[in-house]
């Protein structure tokens, strides 16, 4: 079983968010970058492939030599090798078109992508691949078996979850659920240590065009201070929330 | 060409979110002087969607199409697309609609843009704006494509009833076998409970109520207004509650007319999840806890005491104004 796994790099859940240069570009100053954690959750899933069922992971990113030590803690974590595509990323169809010329190559069964990364939180990027590529699709997914070339995915839905069954090669949108929180790896010193002498092959980008730009940048507004009612006077918020704020 | 919507259907009627998106692409097109075409899966009556704006309704029925299967839903949605030569292709936020939207936009070309916040900032370049940076951030997003795909926020633009003549047409779209790929076996949903996605208000707690014991008060709070229950992170890591309840930056996305958070300190990847959100009410011990710097209306105190004088208040409340 051969598996790739999807990795953005992206800045860290605690970072603070800034624009630069006419707010027409995110400011990296200060920021740390992280494993998308959707795509966390589908690696540490696919290393237990690789511990239970000698499945080898493939970790793979679209993106300038900058991000090659996420790759490196994805490999650190436990993938076998990496890939980089050398390009800087312009929208989801650019990245979807890269992920998918590797996939055409590699003959992989399962592909998994974080269903949305943290900073733009498209969205796109599985969908697009299993249209580019053809295969079956599973978005949402909070639980994967395989069995021979036959698969059986839990998907989230609105209000409760879905089994499905499907067979491979697969696509999976990977989120919170397909291993809880406590399943994520942090990586151990022997890790670190293997994971500087694995293979890392860098691809050059296919010729792809993009259909979105971010042209400019906001913040929310500032927000009004909050009004205070006391403990003792809960009919004061009862009338707040129904004649002001007109939600009950 | 006209605007084409994909207008979700369950249980019996239109969702909310398609009602919305049927207000929004009318708002559209009549500034673009064009028409407004919805299609439907296995909807029963349509004629709602009339109250609306919406002009035509491109009915599907199909038995193959009784569940929800992304990749045929998506053929469909594209079929229709290209046989009203359709522009722009609007689609909502909820959980298949995600599913349906990198799809959809593949098979048409297209630039798609989610989280869309409100009507497009610009037609010409065609710009939108759109959350980011898990609600910490907006974009002003340009799609270059001649179809544009747009994901529409929930509960950013609103329902708006603007009456049309609508005409309605059988629409039988060709299905491949590879639409057919996944297939569900079992769905299991918490009956008799709002869901977060479907939710008006959402009462949320945190580790602040020290047990998984003591959620009964916040179950009933939620009953009383009608509203789903969701959690903080900690509380889902610790099992206290289960992980679809977790909402967040890498949990649920919140975007409802009401937040409550109970003993919820207001962690920024918190804050991100749920700052769509319209009205937030913050309850807590801690006047210094974070959460209280985003919040609209805010209680300092003690939830333990707070929460069931609330619950009696707006029984009471609920009493006057049914």
């Amino acid at each position: 079983m051969k598996i790739l796994v999807c990795i953005s790099h992206v800045p860290d859940t605690t970072s603070k968010i800034n624009f630069i240069n006419d707010d027409s570009q995110f400011d990296t100053n200060g920021v740390q970058y992280v494993i998308n954690p959707n795509d966390e959750f589908g690696l540490t899933r696919a290393i237990w492939f690789q511990e239970q069922q000698g499945a080898t992971v493939t970790v793979i990113n679209v993106g300038g030599p900058e991000t090659e030590p996420t790759l490196r803690k994805a490999l650190a974590i436990g993938a076998n090798e990496a890939i980089r595509v050398n390009a800087t990323p312009t929208d989801g169809f650019f990245v979807a078109k890269q992920l998918a010329e590797v996939i055409k190559n590699g003959s992989y069964d399962i592909i998994i992508a974080g269903k949305e990364s943290l900073d733009y939180n498209g969205g796109m990027v599985p969908g697009m691949l299993a249209g580019i590529v053809g295969y079956n699709f599973v978005n949402s997914c909070t639980g994967l078996t395989v069995d021979g070339t036959n698969a059986t995915a839990i998907r989230e839905i609105d209000g409760g979850k879905e089994t499905l069954t499907t067979s491979l090669p697969l696509i999976i949108g990977s989120q919170k659920g397909l291993v809880e929180e406590k399943d994520l790896r942090i990586p151990n010193m022997r890790g670190i240590m293997t994971a500087r002498t694995k293979v890392l092959t860098v691809l050059e980008p296919i010729e792809a065009g993009q259909t979105t730009k971010a042209v400019k940048f906001e913040k929310p507004a500032p927000k009004s201070a909050v009004k205070l009612v006391a403990a003792d006077n809960l009919d004061e918020l009862i009338n707040l929330l129904h004649n002001e704020a007109k939600v009950i | 060409m006209s605007i084409v919507l994909y207008a979700e259907f369950a249980e019996g009627k239109f969702k909310k979110v398609a009602l919305e998106l049927a207000s929004y692409a009318k708002k559209i097109a009549e500034s673009l002087g064009t028409t407004v075409t919805a299609v439907t899966i296995n909807a029963g009556d349509v004629s709602e969607l009339s109250k609306y704006g919406v002009d035509k309704v491109l009915q599907v029925t199909n038995d193959k199409l009784a569940g929800f299967t992304a990749k045929a839903y998506a053929d469909v949605i594209k079929q229709a697309a290209e046989k009203e030569n359709a522009q722009l292709v609007l689609l909502s936020s909820t959980t298949d609609s995600m599913y349906l939207s990198g799809l959809v936009a593949l098979a048409l070309n297209a630039g798609f843009a989610s989280n869309v916040t409100g009507l497009p900032v610009s037609i010409a370049p065609f710009q939108v704006k759109r959350t980011a940076f898990s609600n910490k951030a907006f974009t002003i997003t340009e799609i270059s494509t001649p179809i544009k795909v747009l994901g529409l926020a929930k509960n950013s633009y609103g329902i708006f009833e603007n009456a049309s003549t609508l005409t309605q047409e059988a629409f039988n779209p060709s299905l491949a076998d590879a639409d057919f790929g996944v297939k569900v076996t079992g769905i299991e949903k918490a009956s008799g409970k709002v869901s977060i996605a479907d939710a008006d208000i959402v009462v949320s707690a945190g580790r602040g109520l020290k047990s998984p014991d003591n959620w009964g008060m916040i179950e009933e709070l939620a009953s009383v207004l009608g509203a789903a229950t969701a959690c903080s992170k900690p509380v889902s890591d610790l099992g206290w509650r289960p992980h679809g309840e977790h909402v967040g930056q890498t949990g649920k996305p919140v975007a409802t007319n009401l937040y409550i958070a109970i003993g919820i300190s207001g962690a920024i990847q918190h804050i991100a999840g749920i700052n769509s959100s319209k009205i937030k009410v913050v309850i807590n011990s801690d006047p210094e806890a974070p959460f209280f710097k985003v919040a609209d209306y805010g209680v300092v105190g003690d939830a333990f005491e707070i929460v069931p004088e609330l619950i009696q208040k707006l029984k009471a409340f609920k009493a006057q104004h049914a």
